[in-house]
């Protein structure tokens, strides 16, 4: 027995499958209704039924096999025109339930479609070192009064450490202000933890815009631009993953 | 385990923030829910709900009401 696992949903028949290898190792294909198309990919049904994908979900090595999987084929199933990604791990019965899906929600779909149609998502993160304060004289320190000296000393840190997220926050604001002005629309994530990124510094912006393609030069000049001295990361483009609902997730 | 370094490829944390939240969300047959995983993965779970500071409110304390 097998399962269908669905990628994304774009306009169109079933021509041209993307012709990468999905998550379970199959060549993707298309199951169309009406004008729209899903691509989707048959797989066992062992290790992609509940329990399956349950478990997979807590074994970070099978988490990023199916990540990477499902990312590459929906960036093939858009290279050619709009597509509208499906959230990882969905998984159907077979092509009648997809059908269905597609004939139930077809209006949903035309929607995300035309939002996401010409344009692409980029993520925008900043980093910046929190703690630095602008004033970096030494406390005051009174040489016989330790016990004083210690305190002003550690409201000195306390403050600098105020003032430097305060700057942060402020630095990240620029830069998601600079990129939403050539973005039609942005979502923001959770940071990340500083383990993750292997940087001293910490991540103060983690941000996603969509952005027309029209926009694309301009968009990237104004966030390599903004920032003033902090570090800021742009990747992408990515297939719009983060807009393919009118709401944020 | 391996992280991808961001400069090389993709980062899978990067990846990760848009798969488990953005999508179109269906309800297949099949279809978990990823809020209902237990994630009991240590790294899994940084990696997942990284720690969020700045976005999420102000520190306790900091007297930054809103």
């Amino acid at each position: 027995m097998s399962l269908v696992w669905v990628y994304a949903v774009r306009d169109g028949d079933a021509d041209d499958p993307p012709a990468v290898s999905g998550v379970d190792g199959e060549r993707p294909r298309v199951v169309a209704a009406g004008t729209l198309g899903a691509v989707v990919g048959t797989v066992a049904d062992e290790g992609f039924d509940e329990a399956g994908l349950a478990a997979a979900m807590e074994d970070l090595a099978r988490l990023e096999a199916l990540a990477r999987a499902h990312h590459a084929v929906v960036v093939e199933a858009g290279s050619a025109g709009a597509v509208a990604p499906v959230r990882l791990a969905t998984v159907f019965r077979d092509d009648e339930a997809v059908v269905a899906m597609l004939r139930e929600r077809a209006d949903e779909f035309e929607a995300a479609l035309d939002r996401v149609r010409g344009r692409r998502e980029w993520g925008v993160k900043v980093y910046a070192d929190t703690r630095a304060g602008g004033d970096d004289s030494p406390a005051p320190a009174p040489g016989d009064r330790p016990g004083t000296a210690y305190l002003l000393r550690r409201k000195a840190d306390r403050d600098r450490g105020a003032a430097g997220r305060e700057r942060a926050r402020a630095v990240a604001e620029s830069v998601a202000d600079a990129a939403g002005t050539h973005a039609v629309d942005v979502r923001r994530f959770a940071l990340q933890d500083a383990r993750l990124s292997g940087r001293n510094e910490e991540m103060v912006l983690n941000a996603t815009f969509l952005v027309d393609e029209t926009q694309e030069a301009e968009f990237r000049a104004a966030v390599t631009g903004a920032g003033d001295g902090a570090t800021v990361e742009l990747t992408g483009p990515w297939p719009p993953f983060s807009f393919a609902t009118a709401d944020p997730p | 385990m391996t992280l991808a370094h961001p400069d090389d490829e993709l980062s899978l944390v990067d990846l990760l923030d848009r798969l488990l939240a953005g999508g179109v969300v269906l309800t297949g047959e099949v279809t978990i829910s990823l809020a209902e995983v237990d994630l009991v993965h240590v790294s899994l779970r940084a990696l997942i709900s990284s720690v969020s500071t700045l976005a999420v409110g102000p520190d306790p304390g900091e007297g930054d009401g809103a």
